[in-house]
């Protein structure tokens, strides 16, 4: 199966206007900073990025230029602000999201976590604990008061558990260290944080690999992702990062 | 409230040691960001493996120089090291390790605690909004098999944090058993706020007249051993 695209262009010509892209990492760990800059450079508008652990205040510069550009709908993240009150204020996306003309959406990280993992496994939707006794109970977490829709709950062996659904994006953009063509990954260190499970959950996963390697070359039992996740892949240099979150 | 003389209590690094010395050898330990990320720095070399949601057991000590990699950090976005027997998994897996009851302790900063063992911390409304940063911290409270609470008694100009009713959102609800200040070690019981230890050179009047619920004072009081 001929997974490896000649060009990052190319792998994501047919991502449409409104389309909901998966984006994993934790803070600057692990982020598809590739493909990223490749859709601000398509332009591809009224996107919706479904996140993680703040992906895009790792990549502050791509999140800056995507909310500059105005491509930005929607962003669904556990951990999507600055943790400085005062520097957000400056932030042109938080800037966005007081003014609602982005929507930002707000799950604990562990729920995030299972969204993804049931919507590559076949679940709708599931009960969790987390988010009870919190307004993560009592609706949908979002700057926009019109979608602050109300959540359910149910009372299992005595204890209350909230009803969350499962993500299925349109995308995934996944970055690996290495990959071959079969499309198997494997990731470095905590740079595997959501990677693995936004791969599973996407319709059409794209991988950046940092190497790519021939069939064989990865040994069968390193593997992290199967390559039956991955639909298209493309090697990247590798990126760089400033270790740091404002 | 009247503003009140701030008392003369803990560092925040003497804070970090004194839940350090609460936390038992043998035990999976969970640290959230601030004076709980401290505590590290105290159980060096002991028998306690810390879990970072990120997807890491057994992190070491924060990175610096050659050592720096960005492919390694913790769940404060800290540079950080491996040690023997560290294992990396992702975060479905690192998640339902902590709904899953296998973490044994969760150290949480907070912004509000009432003496039933309900905390607020993920979204502080003088922000202006209904939104935050959620983090991991709600995944903690509902799954740790105990939540402790490190923190600064009062805000910094000497309002309650100790509040018999939290006026911030909550992050989970009667979770909490141990609460660790610069002024004193506290237990949650079914009864209210149980004052066990109070730092060098502070009264339990001292520590009642900067918390807004009623003080029960243990008929064992002590002062913080270091």
């Amino acid at each position: 199966m001929e997974k490896v695209f000649p060009s990052i262009d190319e792998a994501i010509a047919d991502i449409k206007d409104g389309a909901m892209i998966a984006v994993p990492g934790f803070f600057a760990c692990g982020v598809p900073r590739a493909l990223l800059q490749a859709i601000i450079k398509k332009g591809t508008k009224n996107l919706t990025l479904t996140c993680g652990c703040g992906p895009l205040l790792g990549a502050a510069d791509e999140l800056r230029t995507l909310v500059q550009k105005g491509q930005l709908k929607k962003v669904i993240d556990s951990y999507g602000l600055f943790r400085s009150a005062s520097k957000g204020m400056e932030d042109p996306f938080e800037q966005a999201v007081r003014a609602g003309t982005i929507e930002f959406e707000v799950y604990p990280m562990g729920t995030m976590a299972e969204k993804y993992r049931a919507g590559g496994a076949g679940i709708p939707a599931f009960y969790t604990p987390t988010g009870v006794g919190s307004v993560v109970e009592e609706g949908v977490v979002t700057n926009i008061e019109a979608n602050r829709g109300k959540k359910e709950t149910r009372i299992i062996d005595g204890r209350k558990y909230v009803l969350e659904y499962a993500l299925e994006p349109d995308f995934a953009f996944i970055h690996a260290y290495i990959g071959d063509k079969e499309g198997n990954l494997r990731y470095a260190k905590t740079a595997r944080n959501f990677n693995h499970v936004m791969a599973t959950a996407a319709k059409v996963t794209i991988a950046e690999v940092e190497t790519l390697v021939e069939s064989g070359k990865l040994n069968a039992d390193d593997v992290h992702t199967p390559g039956i996740y991955i639909h298209r892949m493309i090697q990247v240099p590798r990126p760089k990062f400033a270790i740091t979150i404002d | 409230m009247a503003e009140k003389t701030k008392l003369k209590g803990l560092s925040r690094e003497l804070i970090a040691l004194r839940v350090a010395s609460e936390l038992e050898d043998g035990t999976y330990v969970n640290l959230g960001i601030g004076i709980p990320t401290l505590i590290s720095d105290w159980i060096e070399g002991r028998d306690i493996v810390l879990q970072s949601e990120i997807g890491m057991l057994k992190t070491g000590p924060l990175a610096t120089g050659d050592d720096v990699d960005q492919d390694l950090i913790n769940a404060s976005c800290q540079p950080v090291t491996a040690l023997e027997g560290t294992s990396y998994f992702d975060i479905a897996e690192s998640f339902g390790m902590i709904r899953g009851q296998h973490i044994d302790v969760a150290v949480m900063g907070a912004l509000q605690i009432n003496d039933k063992g309900d905390y607020a911390g993920w979204s502080n409304p003088a922000r202006g909004l209904f939104v935050g940063n959620i983090g991991g911290s709600m995944d903690l409270c509902a799954g740790a098999k105990k939540l402790y609470i490190a923190m600064e008694h009062t805000t910094r100009d000497g309002q309650y944090k100790v509040v018999k009713e939290l006026s911030y959102p909550a992050t989970a609800l009667g979770m909490v058993s141990m609460l660790f200040t610069d002024l004193a070690v506290m237990e949650i019981t079914p009864k209210g706020l149980l004052l066990h230890e109070v730092a060098p050179g502070i009264s339990a009047e001292d520590v009642q007249s900067v918390t807004e619920p009623k003080l029960i004072i243990s008929k064992d009081l002590q002062e913080m051993q270091f």
